[in-house]
């Protein structure tokens, strides 16, 4: 009798495919997964532990650093955490810009997405027409921040300043554009016998087991479930909007690529909606104590002037409580919990990365399936490291 | 004095025709990443050289000087002889090529093919099946667990394209009446070109053709985002450079073997024969090169399954109607 044995293969973390340093060790029979064990922390760099050691301002740039490809999102959630803790009211215009900017990003984190998970499954051009677009995003979001990835222009309290002139015209004609580049990702994939085997009925999550594994954003839309943060509890006047959520029916890797292309053309919708219908008025919340002065008033007005100095060196003191927001970033829910003891830093910050939750469904999807599915299915879930090691 | 002229005609032409098919070859690399480039809206190599012109020889001076890496784990003959099979294959398969008529230098006919031989078809299908061991062998020889995954990929891809490969030639035999490739293409000249006549099989050996020398969508043995390379992972060097070459050695030659069966090889109104068989060979490497930008990877076992399910039985199919045609004299 001969023995059966599993071949061991450790994918990662440096393979083209484990979108970043992810490390999955999979024991296959033949080109069959018997087991697979994803291992993480390769990029983990502490960020919940340097946010506790660091005042609320300075703790906000680690935020970029989570998932480096939606960094506006990021910021969006941890201010949204301390506003809560703070209890200050945010100007109207600035909550339109807030979702202007974050559904660029989502555009753009959608964009990068749709291209490498093209580049997994052997489609290379899709890959270069997809970074095409991203970066004219990208060019949008750096015109605000001045940075392409980690904008940190989102502050609590407000923005960090007043749109650029030419924004809005930039950014209109973005969206004009895209539904058109979005149907040229369309002609080469969504109907493409070959991208269709590949991706139809495969490795599949029951809505059920989605729950469970408490799985949120696309991949959970994807299975059927109607949860979306921005429909579930509105922030930043998302309920002001007109948007639908898409959603799948099977939960296979298809309609995750379907459900992603639909968000896309919705989000299109909803910064279109925002440029329209963007009010006058402040970017920043008055509350004195805890959001610094315009920098052209430091200039001229002694009282600014000790405002900025305060706030800059000494930090914003919060109440003692804790509280947590979320919201819908590109991968998912997106959620900061943070404990004030009253001091200038945070007592505790726990973040809540969509992207961990999402991977831990991996084992459950990849059973049973081959290799080449797994590089699908890992491409599929939309991880970011960057996040998940945090 | 005859025997020793003609072995200094045969000499010279191999040398000729070596010279000049690998000269094609470096540049089919860069006509690859021109084209490949212009579909992705990016411009290729373009800094070597007037229009990247330089590129092949830049790229081949730059594998030359890569340390060479041996893994402790490979075997190591095998290893070594493994790129060199893909090579000799990939170039002796062009050896029963006509790629023109016949020219008249220094009083003598010569034929613009090296090996006329009346096995020609047959030749080529052995040595096609040859060409897949120096991948399989590669990729097992190194030790590697990516790269064996690589290696059983290609050798259940070779299984099951060479059946319907063989399969999708039969027509074209039945059609000329010959194993002969030079016979083939004088069939055509007289009548019509075999892709009118004989229309599936073109396809049929198209996509085996596709399957044979690993490209996209059947780059299942190199799949380069699940295997990491696959069968040549852990080559470096001249030995990465060898299989890149064969790899698009073979393309020219299939290219070149469509080009004879279906397309009427050398032959051409007012141009020289050469001319119009690089004219077709080329319009079908640019048909490779399309597709590899359009396509997404199929999966492992979906090539199996089209490989057997539907190539098989279809490229059966089509043999047994144009044998059918033939008998009554239709084609």
């Amino acid at each position: 009798m001969a023995e059966t044995k599993y071949m061991t293969i450790n994918m990662g973390p440096q393979h083209p495919a484990t979108h970043g340093v992810l490390r999955v060790v999979l024991e296959l029979d033949g080109e069959t997964i018997v087991k697979s064990t994803p291992h993480i922390g390769y990029l983990h760099r502490g960020i919940e532990k340097i946010m506790e050691n660091r005042t609320y301002q300075q703790a906000q740039p680690l935020t970029d650093r989570l998932d480096y490809t939606s960094g506006m999102s990021n910021n969006l959630a941890y201010c949204l955490a301390v506003e809560k803790l703070l209890g200050i009211e945010i100007p109207k215009r600035a909550q339109y810009i807030r979702v202007m900017l974050s559904e660029l990003q989502r555009i753009a984190a959608h964009l990068l997405w749709v291209s490498t998970h093209a580049l997994d499954m052997g489609a290379m051009t899709v890959l270069f027409y997809g970074f095409r677009e991203r970066e004219s995003c990208l060019k949008v979001l750096e015109t605000v921040s001045g940075a392409r990835l980690m904008p940190d222009y989102i502050r609590f309290g407000g923005l960090r300043e007043e749109l650029p002139d030419g924004f809005i015209g930039m950014a209109r004609e973005l969206i004009d554009d895209l539904p058109r580049r979005i149907d040229e990702y369309e002609t080469l994939l969504t109907e493409n016998v070959i991208w269709k085997r590949r991706l139809k009925g495969v490795c599949p999550l029951s809505a059920e087991d989605a729950i469970g594994y408490g799985v949120t954003g696309p991949m959970l839309r994807a299975s059927g479930v109607n949860y979306d943060v921005r429909k579930a509890y509105p922030y930043s006047s998302y309920e002001e909007f007109d948007f639908e959520i898409p959603l799948g029916t099977e939960g296979d890797i298809y309609d995750r690529y379907i459900v992603r292309l639909k968000e896309m053309r919705q989000s299109v919708r909803i910064v279109r909606q925002s440029i329209e219908r963007l009010p006058d008025g402040p970017i920043k919340a008055d509350a004195p104590e805890y959001v610094p002065p315009e920098k052209d008033e430091v200039a001229r007005d002694m009282a600014a002037l000790i405002r900025h100095f305060k706030i800059m060196a000494g930090g914003i003191r919060p109440p003692r409580g804790e509280a947590y927001a979320s919201i819908e970033s590109s991968k998912g829910e997106l959620g900061f919990f943070i404990v004030s003891d009253g001091t200038e830093k945070p007592y505790r910050v726990k973040i809540r990365p969509p992207s961990l939750l999402n991977l831990g469904s991996i084992s459950k999807m990849i059973q049973g399936s081959l290799v080449a599915d797994v590089v699908a299915a890992i491409g599929s879930a939309d991880i970011v490291l960057g996040e998940i090691d945090k | 004095m005859e025997l020793v002229y003609s072995l200094v005609e045969i000499i010279v032409k191999n040398i000729v025709v070596v010279l000049v098919l690998m000269g094609f070859v470096a540049y089919t690399t860069l006509l690859e990443r021109k084209l490949l480039g212009r579909l992705q809206v990016r411009f290729g190599p373009n800094r070597v050289g007037p229009f990247g012109l330089l590129q092949p020889l830049a790229d081949g001076v730059k594998s030359f000087f890569k340390e060479d890496i041996i893994p402790e784990e490979a075997d190591k003959t095998l290893y070594v002889i493994a790129p060199g099979i893909c090579l000799f294959t990939a170039l002796s398969m062009f050896a029963v090529v006509p790629f023109g008529g016949t020219i008249t230098l220094l009083g003598r006919e010569i034929k613009l093919v090296i090996a006329d031989i009346d096995t020609g078809l047959l030749y080529l299908l052995a040595l096609a099946t040859l060409g897949e061991y120096g991948v399989v062998l590669g990729g097992w020889a190194s030790g590697n667990k990516y790269g064996v995954l690589g290696a059983l990929r290609a050798a259940a891809q070779m299984i099951s394209y060479e059946v319907a490969l063989g399969l999708a030639v039969i027509g074209t035999i039945i059609l000329a009446g010959s194993l002969n490739l030079g016979d083939i293409v004088a069939a055509q000249q007289s009548g019509m070109w075999f892709i009118v006549k004989y229309p599936f099989g073109f396809i049929f050996y198209l996509v085996a053709g596709l399957a044979e020398i690993n490209r996209t969508p059947f780059d299942m043995p190199e799949s380069e985002s699940e295997l990491a390379c696959g069968f040549n992972i852990e080559y470096s060097s001249m030995k990465f450079a060898t299989f890149m070459i064969a790899e698009y050695a073979h393309m020219f030659t299939v290219a070149a073997i469509v080009t004879t069966l279906f397309l009427g090889g050398w032959s051409g109104p007012w141009l020289p024969g050469p001319v119009w068989f690089l004219i077709k060979v080329f319009a079908v490497i640019f048909f490779f090169i399309w597709e590899r930008g359009t396509y997404p990877r199929l999966r492992y076992d979906h090539i199996m399954q089209f490989g057997w399910k539907v190539l098989l039985p279809l490229t059966l199919l089509n043999v047994v109607v144009t044998a059918a045609l033939v008998a009554m004299g239709v084609i």
